[in-house]
């Protein structure tokens, strides 16, 4: 019987890192369904969750795995579930009902080229903008982004935080070939991971009103049946839980799940900056596509292009207010991104004209080469 | 003995399904009774890949992949629209793995042959999702290890009985049918063929890189699962008559058991316990096809 957290030094694939940051965070139940590039999240958690007294089940199929994930947080464990494109258009409904419903639940995307079945073997970054709008109606989401095996681990300690904190879905942006790319991965000492867990509710259960928000907007989460009369549904909800068929009442819900997003940026966002402090040409990016950034800013510099790397960690809600300031005092933003411009119509809504933003995209099924990324540096500069 | 077998090939060489694949084998049969007026609906599958990319394709019928979940729900649109043309002839079928018929695609399926579509639904069956590397399904038997049901967690839920779940929609035809027993399937698939309304085939399909057997002893192995009774062959029309088409000798279900990697964990007692499931299945079967028991 290993321990939940792994401590020590390990070389393991990204996919594997995720499941070992799920079980240090304290998930505990992972519902599954085979799906290439991200089967051996399902795989290694089949072996590791008997181990610390979790469950795997394995699901018939992606709408299952994201109802049973529901179902057991509702029920107070720790759970998640991971998948690429298919499997995460079908997820797309029950990511809606948490969101409403304001259950806590990590989604791992690993992501494949599409639309479609698409390359499931090859990598893109073609599911953002689904990640953020894919669930029908108006929210928050909160949408982390890995570049490598130790980022996975970390992340997915963070996504189950955020979950657990803003009783919100969180989604792991992942893409094939992090998933796939085995690396050095450090996995602390246990007492070094301080793990949060959703608030809990005080006083009378009486008089308990389960959507109610707290001082930081987050209304505390009692778990189905610790004696609190709870009502959830996705149906427009007061703060009783009740259902309330009315404009008002669907105003009012939307400022809460929204709200709590929009307060809590500060908590929620997080970004890397490379060579910034003097850049006038800052590339934004993420996940796999920041590594070739990164190689990109150091070729660009050597050839005298002051370039700096702007890496998105939280890719949702967007940090919009860092790449303002950015645009304002730089000539020029590229976004670097594994499809035909999704991030970047964001970095171009931000940059609002005040600094040109340009596209470097990939249709999907490889990764980005620095030189491309340097070859619109220099047509630039 | 004379068969009256077409000798005509639709599925040419250039498949890339692994050494020993039951599901080729089974295809290969399956067209040569299907005929080329045939439309193939297939949901993701190993068959996705078996038939191969540019320029290798195997397959010599219109071939048309449908998203997992909807093998069952593409087909009937095909029919729908053959229909519109008057197009009684093409004879429109869905070929999906266990999967894609016992899991994700369970829900189109039921709905398809409840509305009685005029289709064959043909499931090939290797116990377990294998084009993504040998993940458990509803479909996997009783103690069998996979990457989700490792190590001392084999599976301890017993295979689902798909044929029988399709029964007790009423539809017009159900059966079961082994790569093993070539004759048997390409009757069965004649006789689908004429009939109209839903129609349903589950083919038991050995895949030797998931069971962790030789591929030589692919096709020993599915008869072996009809001879130990563990995959009996029948066909049962309109809900109601039963017919058992295979009389086992009565081999010990063991000696399946113990030529597979996916079952080196069991022990005796298990073995002797899945014998006893095996028994009781088999009798439940003799029962509803109004056989006396022996002994």
């Amino acid at each position: 019987m290993k321990p939940a957290v792994l401590t020590g030094e390990h070389f393991i694939t990204g996919d594997v890192a995720c499941a070992e940051g799920a079980l240090a965070a304290g998930c505990r139940f992972f519902a599954g369904y085979p799906i290439t590039p991200a089967t051996e999240v399902a795989e290694h958690m089949a072996v590791r969750l008997p181990d610390v007294g979790g469950t795997y089940i394995q699901m018939e199929d992606e709408i299952a795995s994201m109802g049973a994930v529901l179902g057991a947080s509702c029920a107070g464990a720790k759970s998640m579930t991971a998948t690429s494109g298919p499997g995460f258009s079908l997820m797309m409904e029950n990511i809606g009902l948490a969101i409403c419903t304001e259950t806590p639940c990590v989604v791992v995307n690993v992501q494949r080229a599409g639309p479609s079945t698409g390359l499931p073997t090859l990598a893109a970054q073609g599911d953002m903008m689904q990640a953020r709008w894919g669930s029908h109606g108006h929210y928050e989401i909160i949408t982390l982004a890995p570049s490598s095996p130790q980022e996975m681990f970390y992340l997915t300690i963070t996504a189950f935080d955020l979950s657990e904190t803003y009783r919100t879905p969180v989604l792991i942006m992942s893409d094939e070939v992090i998933g796939h790319l085995s690396e050095r991965v450090i996995i602390p000492e246990a007492n070094a991971i301080k793990p949060r867990s959703r608030p809990k509710p005080k006083g009378r259960k009486d008089r308990f009103k389960p959507f109610q928000p707290g001082p930081n907007g987050v209304a505390p989460m009692a778990i189905a049946g610790e004696g609190y009369g709870i009502h959830v549904t996705g149906l427009t909800h007061d703060e009783k839980g009740y259902p309330v068929m009315t404009a008002e009442a669907q105003e009012a819900m939307l400022a809460q799940l929204t709200g709590k997003i929009h307060r809590n940026l500060e908590d929620i966002i997080r970004t890397e900056a490379y060579r910034l402090e003097d850049a006038d040409l800052v590339i934004v990016s993420y996940g796999v596509s920041a590594r070739s950034s990164l190689a990109a800013v150091d070729e660009a510099r050597q050839l005298g292009i002051k370039a700096g790397l702007l890496k998105l960690v939280t890719v949702w809600p967007f940090p919009e207010e860092r790449v303002r300031a950015l645009a304002e005092r730089v000539k020029g933003l590229v976004t670097v991104e594994i499809n035909l411009g999704q991030i970047h119509l964001e970095v171009q809504r931000c940059a609002a004209g005040r600094a040109p933003a340009m596209l470097v995209g990939h249709a999907g099924g490889a990764v980005i080469p620095p030189e491309r990324i340097i070859e619109t540096l220099r047509n630039f500069s | 003995m004379q068969l009256n077998v077409p000798d005509r090939d639709y599925m040419h060489s250039g498949h890339v399904g692994c050494p020993g694949c039951g599901a080729a084998v089974a295809m290969k049969f399956v067209l040569r009774a299907l005929g080329n007026k045939t439309i193939m609906v297939l949901p993701a599958c190993c068959w996705s890949i078996i038939a191969g990319p540019y320029p290798q394709s195997t397959l010599q019928i219109p071939l048309i992949h449908s998203a997992f979940e909807t093998g069952g729900a593409m087909a009937s649109g095909v029919r729908a629209a053959l229909d519109v043309k008057g197009d009684k002839e093409t004879c429109v079928v869905t070929w999906a793995g266990d999967g894609g018929t016992f899991d994700i695609g369970f829900q189109a399926l039921s709905g398809a042959v409840e509305r009685n579509e005029d289709f064959i639904y043909f499931c090939y069956d290797n116990e377990a999702y294998m084009n993504t590397g040998i993940q458990r399904s509803s479909s996997t038997p009783y103690g069998a290890w996979t990457t989700t049901t490792p190590g001392r967690d084999w599976k301890r839920m017993r295979k689902k009985n798909i044929v029988e779940a399709l029964v007790a929609h009423r539809i017009p035809y159900a059966a079961t049918a082994s790569i093993a027993y070539p004759e048997d399937l390409l009757r069965k698939v004649s006789k689908a063929r004429s009939i109209k309304g839903s129609r349903f085939l589950h083919i038991f399909a050995s895949c030797p890189t998931g069971w962790r057997i030789p591929s030589e002893i692919s096709v020993k192995i599915a008869r072996m699962a009809v001879q130990t009774n563990i995959f009996p062959l029948y066909e049962v029309e309109n809900g109601r008559k039963y017919t058992i088409n295979f009389m086992p000798k009565g081999y010990l279900v063991k000696e399946y058991f113990k030529l597979q990697g996916r079952f080196k964990h069991l022990s005796e007692s298990d073995l002797d316990q899945i014998q006893a499931m095996v028994e009781e299945d088999w009798e439940l079967l003799l029962r509803k096809a109004g056989v006396p028991l022996q002994g």
